[in-house]
């Protein structure tokens, strides 16, 4: 009785509503771009080619749809225990951390294929103390998630801004930032890794942690919808009471997703300081972990609803730059604004189209009915 | 000694121009949320309120036509809030960020596309700002040696939204426990179905709540853009907006707790910037960010019950549904 | 304002000579949610400065009509009339000001409000509370002398006792001018001594011309304190009596019917020895006793059935039993396994002891609703190595488990792949059996065994159930409806406020006997009850 799926076929709830929703959403940003006096249509043209237009821009996009595969799975995790971790950018930030002290700490003695398993591990790892705490708090002392990792993430942004102010500045260097990582901590590009086998791209950011996200969203589906250990925590998402009834230790089973949840937004320091920057700086994930939450609602919280969402999304950071690039008018920031609205409509408002729809579909059925059986009489 | 009191006072007096906005946020949040809705968009309101005060105030050259604007945007998006919340039982911590999110891009976006300076606003002068405001017999007043001090440094000299945002603090108060509404929203954040049942409509009551939370976040906004600084720049509500919503919760979601705790976190802020550098005896020097990360710590620890319990309002985030 | 409203309301009420109208005619109500209807012509009239008792079983549709009259939901269709005026009640707020007041069986208040706070919510006159509360103030320690209700008007009302917090709520109604007073199971949370004050204050509230409808499954209550009194079943009304010409043992027929035993094939039963043996559990929530040392032993081979109107600690007693909530006291003994408090076993340690549980509520607990079907059939048993390899979930052996448990125990439509959700009821009940069945567990739990489940599957569970007692299990049947109970059970034991307070072969018993037990009116009946323990505890126990 309580389940939404009432009269209306799977296929509507699992895919007309969620295309509204997000049609919608870009309906909104087309009047935005309308108010502001240019032409959507010639906006989705700059954006589409500035994203895909050649192989340059192209790695860009796929290099913004690497963090976004990894904070949108960070959020889905944990949304399938009905937790909702709004501190994936902290999350993702420590991770970073946790990536550069290791490349600093080992990149002149150890070859790069000790460093990178480490470095995949310190980043999961950071990125996982990150969401301990406020998990913690959660189960075993009822604080509220959405709050503590709200007051994370900004406890993660001091924190890091000390640490390179105070600690890891190069010496004699004005920007807080780390010196270069040497080679041997350096995460190949995809440039290199096709070169490999002789076929040249031109050199982006795009890097071999795109691997990673693909990887990680394997062992997500694996993980949540092919073990006991997803298994439980679907349950205690769905019914928290049907968990307790199984026997499930659900004050454990949220400490554990939480963390599970940081280690993949860690990934993305893996992506951006191994991959992208070489060296601990400021501000490297920026708003990733947020779109993160924007991806796992879009994508419905499964991992090719996810691949999806973050290549939407790659698609408009890095065509949104271009877009801005060849029309001043309008800035990189709207994509942050569609962002919003998808997040408004695919989440707050993702029922709000349901009656509507409900009406159309019972009307469409009877309407069939009645059809039928005067052909029939 | 004059040093070190002229000091402290002019520590205090920053302490004030920090904590205004804070104040208001914190007052917006606790008119939502002891109505039962969640605010986490308190940010949002606050940041596009800043932008809609410096844009309209740049444009008719009166910063009390950009305090309406500010006022009037604030609420528009308080009403979308309320919309998702209210009417259509969504996620109120989603909507909340939802909306953080789109103030954030859409400020930008439409101050680059109307004024083409990046996002931010033409500088604002003269009748388009809030400026300060000499409080009477401050000449006179000065001479008197200590609380003539006190009086000329520190409570004169702010502009209109301080003394506003410090003048919302006991009316807030007088809302929440002296008038029939305050009693009902009070109630409503605790036992919606008590309310229902009293005969009192429950959807209203929380619109009417949201409502306010906006006007009071865009006067902060305002304050923002066109008393404090003399334009919008990108961004600039800088995590003002959740700190005023750590504050609320450090508050316990009472006025006056409320205020304090804004004032202490303000006050944090104003020695984090005269303490950088400065080694103090004993303790050595105290990382500014250290300072930074203090309030959202501190209610870390709270939320966590180790000091005290921040008890939240019984029905808050939970949609009303009239039950079978 | 509301000042004057109960003066002048009251004087018409009282001052109505000659054979005043009815406070409260209903004509012909009904009304249904979806398919189920919870009120069909339902006719009640309550005459002035009367109390008038309402009295049915869970789901008889008494709730429903006081919700209509209260203008909670609107009736599909029926007429009301007020003091022999037809009137439109649409809210609440309607209902107020036509004079109706209702304690809910939940309360209404403001844990974090004071007394007058609570009382004034709603009805504060001014826009400012400062006069509207002096005055308020004034009027509330006014009625409260008047009709002896005395309560402290500025005592944080969640920190009263529940006695006195439905004291404010009855000073509330009396607030708002509330000439007909509703009561839904008031006594559910009282004391006895709390409910002897109650009654002291409804006789009261009657010589001043209040009417009162006074909603109960007890029937000690209704011969206590009511005038007339109405039987309800199955959403309707089924008749009325003047209360002094009546007793409980019709009553208690009127209120279960004439119950149709189900014909169930069971030979006598031969019990065991003794696979399971509770001692003096009890256990309390938010201070509120649940269950109230309770004893009882399963043997192999019988079936137990627990009677009793839901809300008397049955769900209690399944949730200690089963390892959900951690015993508080007491002890069970399974098998050479005794659980303790200190000796806590989670509900996964309890199944490998051999104990199923079919929950009450299948979609609060029993399953999950979005699973597919083969998903819920592993519930509680998915880290069992049948059904996992070394890291992935072998899904394949849970289809075909799920497959199985579909033909075996005839559940459909028979895919495993379907939603849980997408079942019938009777189908998500099967396959909640089939799994705890399953597993041949030496004591089995079933709450509610065939609720919401249409006849064909209810023969089908019970010939099941009997069959698993055959084979040597001791079987606990929680259920509200009594006829299930008598058919199924070999031995009854009757829950009320926590306490068993009777048991009665299964053979012997016969549903008025029960009815008055279920009522706690079990001591003028000396049937073949056991134990006679009631009205003896003191307990405060809220019916659910």
């Amino acid at each position: 009785m309580s389940s939404p799926s009432k009269a209306l076929p799977a296929w509507i709830d699992v895919g007309v509503i969620p295309l509204i929703n997000i049609l919608l959403a870009f309906f909104v940003s087309g009047i935005v771009i309308l108010i502001i006096g240019e032409d959507p249509i010639e906006a989705v043209k700059i954006v589409v080619y500035g994203a895909f237009g050649n192989d340059y821009n192209i790695g860009y996009t796929l290099h913004y749809t690497t963090n976004f595969i990894f904070t949108g799975l960070a959020v889905a995790v944990a949304f399938h225990a009905s937790l909702f971790n709004i501190g994936g950018e902290g999350q993702a930030y420590i991770g970073g951390l946790g990536v550069g002290l290791l490349c600093l700490a080992l990149d002149q003695y150890v070859p790069f294929w000790i460093i990178l398993p480490l470095a995949i591990a310190a980043s999961g790892l950071f990125g996982a103390a990150w969401a301990y705490v406020p998990a913690y708090l959660q189960a075993y002392r009822g604080s509220h998630i959405v709050i503590t990792t709200i007051m994370f993430n900004f406890i993660a942004f001091s924190l890091m801004n000390y640490i390179l102010v105070n600690v890891l500045i190069e010496p004699g260097q004005m920007s807080p930032e780390s010196r270069d990582f040497l080679t041997s901590a350096q995460m190949p590009t995809m440039q290199e890794a096709v070169g490999w086998f002789g076929i040249e791209i031109e050199k982006s950011p795009l890097n071999l942690s795109i691997l990673l996200a693909l990887f990680s969203c394997t062992f997500v589906w694996l993980f949540i919808w092919h073990t006991r250990w997803g298994y439980a925590i679907r349950m205690f998402g769905f019914n928290e009471n049907a968990a307790n009834y199984s026997g499930i230790n659900t004050q454990r089973l949220v400490v554990g997703t939480m963390c599970l949840s940081g280690v993949l937004a860690g990934f993305v320091g893996i992506n951006e300081i191994m991959g992208n920057h070489n060296r601990v700086m400021l501000d490297f994930v920026a708003g990733a972990g947020f779109t993160g939450i924007a991806v796992a609602l879009m994508g419905r919280n499964h991992p090719v609803g996810i691949i999806i969402a973050s290549l939407l999304f790659g698609t408009l950071y890095q065509g949104g730059a271009e877009l801005s690039f060849e029309i001043p008018t309008i800035q990189g920031e709207m994509v942050k604004a569609i962002q919003g609205l998808v997040i408004l409509f695919c989440g707050a408002l993702a029922y709000m189209s349901r009656p509507t729809i409900e009406r159309i579909f019972t009307a469409i059925v009877e309407s069939n009915g009645t059809a039928k059986e005067q052909t029939n009489g | 000694m004059d040093d070190l009191f002229l000091l402290l006072l002019s520590t205090l007096d920053s302490t004030l121009r920090v904590s205004a906005p804070l104040v208001l946020c914190a007052m917006a949040g606790i008119f939502s949320e002891r109505s039962g809705i969640i605010d986490i968009s308190l940010e949002g309101k606050l940041l596009a309120a800043a932008f809609a005060a410096a844009a309209v105030a740049a444009v008719s050259g009166s910063a009390f036509v950009g305090l309406g604007a500010a006022i009037v945007t604030s609420v528009l998006m308080a009403l979308l809030h309320g919309f998702a919340c209210i009417t259509h039982r969504g996620n109120q911590v989603v909507s909340g960020l939802a909306i953080n999110i789109l103030a954030s891009g859409l400020t930008v976006t439409l101050g680059g596309a109307w004024f083409h300076k990046g996002g931010q606003t033409p500088t604002l002068s003269g009748d388009a700002r809030f400026s300060p405001i000499s409080l009477p017999g401050s000449d006179f007043l000065a001479e008197i040696p200590f609380l003539g001090t006190i009086y000329v440094e520190l409570i004169s000299g702010h502009n209109l939204l301080v003394y506003i945002a410090f003048l919302a603090v006991p009316i807030t108060w007088w809302v929440l426990y002296k008038t029939r509404f305050g009693l009902r929203l009070r109630a409503v954040g605790e036992n919606p179905q008590a309310v229902d049942t009293a005969g009192i409509s429950v959807t209203f009551l929380r619109y009417r709540s949201v409502i306010i939370a906006g006007i009071l976040c865009g006067i902060a906004g305002a304050y923002l853009s066109t008393g404090q600084n003399a334009a919008f720049g990108k961004e600039m509500s800088a995590g003002q907006g959740y700190i005023a919503l750590a504050a609320m919760i450090f508050g316990k979601w009472k006025p006056v707790p409320g205020l304090l705790a804004c004032m202490l976190f303000g006050f944090l802020d104003a020695m984090a910037v005269r303490l950088q550098g400065v080694a103090l005896p004993g303790i050595g020097e105290i990382p500014v960010q250290f300072m930074q990360a203090l309030p959202y710590v501190l209610t870390v620890i709270l939320l966590a019950g180790f000091i005290g319990k921040a008890i939240a309002p019984k029905a808050i985030g939970r949609p009303y549904v009239k039950e079978r | 304002m509301s000042v004057e409203r109960i003066k002048t309301q009251g004087s018409e009420a009282v001052g109505g000579q000659s054979a005043p109208p009815p406070a409260i005619e209903l004509k012909a109500i009904s009304k249904s949610f979806g398919p189920v209807k919870a009120n069909q012509n339902v006719d009640l009239k309550v005459l002035p400065g009367t109390i008038h008792g309402i009295i049915g079983e869970n789901g008889a549709g008494k709730s429903t009509l006081m919700s209509i009259l209260y203008g909670f939901y609107e009736a599909d269709s029926g007429e009301i009339l007020i003091n022999g005026q037809k009137k439109k009640i649409h809210s609440s707020r309607d209902a107020i000001s036509f004079g109706i007041g209702m304690v809910h069986q939940h309360f209404m208040l403001v844990e974090t409000f004071t007394v007058l706070e609570n009382v004034m919510l709603g009805a504060e006159g001014a826009p400012l509370l400062n006069k509207s509360s002096q005055s308020a103030r004034k009027e509330l320690l006014k009625l409260s002398k008047e009709y002896s209700l005395a309560v402290d008007p500025d005592a944080m009302t969640g920190d009263l006792p529940v006695g006195l917090q439905q004291r404010v709520e009855i000073l509330k109604a009396l607030y708002r001018g509330a000439e007909i007073l509703i009561l839904d199971e008031p006594t559910g949370v009282l004391t006895p001594q709390e409910t002897d004050q109650l009654f002291k204050i409804l006789d009261i509230l009657r010589s001043r011309g209040v009417s009162i409808i006074l909603i109960t499954h007890k029937l000690q209550e209704i011969m206590a304190i009511t005038d007339r009194v109405s039987v309800m079943r199955a959403g309707t009304m089924v008749s009325e009596r003047e209360t002094s010409e009546t007793s409980k043992n019709e009553l208690a027929e009127l209120m279960v019917g004439r119950k149709v035993l189900l014909e169930v094939d069971k030979t006598d039963a031969n019990p065991g020895e003794i696979l399971l043996e509770a001692k003096n559990l009890s256990y309390k929530e938010d201070g509120v006793t649940k269950l109230d040392n309770v004893s009882l032993t399963l043997r192999a081979g019988e079936i137990v059935g627990i009677a009793g109107v839901s809300g008397n600690g049955q769900t209690e007693l399944l949730a200690a039993l089963s390892g959900i909530c951690p015993l508080q006291s007491g002890s069970i003994d399974i098998g050479s396994t005794q659980i303790t408090p200190k000796n806590h076993k989670n509900p996964k340690e309890f199944r490998e002891l051999s104990v199923g549980h079919v929950p009450e509520d299948r979609h609060r607990m029993g399953m999950v609703t979005a699973f597919t079907a083969q998903e819920t059939a592993i519930m509680g048993f998915h880290e069992d190595p049948a059904y996992n390899g070394k890291i992935l979930m072998n899904n394949k052996a849970v289809q075909e488990h799920c497959t199985r448990l579909m033909q075996d125990y005839d559940v459909r439509p028979e895919d495993p792949k379907l939603k849980s959700a997408n079942f019938s009821g009777g189908n998500q009940q099967k396959l909640v059996l089939a799994r705890e069945m399953d597993r041949r567990p030496e004591v089995l739990l079933v709450g509610q065994p065939t609720r919401g489940v249409d006849i064909g599957a209810i023969e089908f569970i019970h010939k099941n159930l009997i069959a698993m007692r055959d084979a040597g299990s001791a079987i606990l049947v929680v259920s509200v409806e009594l006829e299930e109970i008598m058919s199924l059970s070999d031995r009854i034991l009757v829950m009320f406020e926590g306490r068993i307070v009777g048991e009665v072969s299964g053979k012997e018993a016969d549903a008025r006997q029960l009815g008055l037990l279920m009522g706690n009116a079990g001591t003028q009946s000396t049937g073949s009850e056991q134990q006679n323990n009631n009205n003896t505890t003191h307990s405060e126990e809220i019916p659910a």
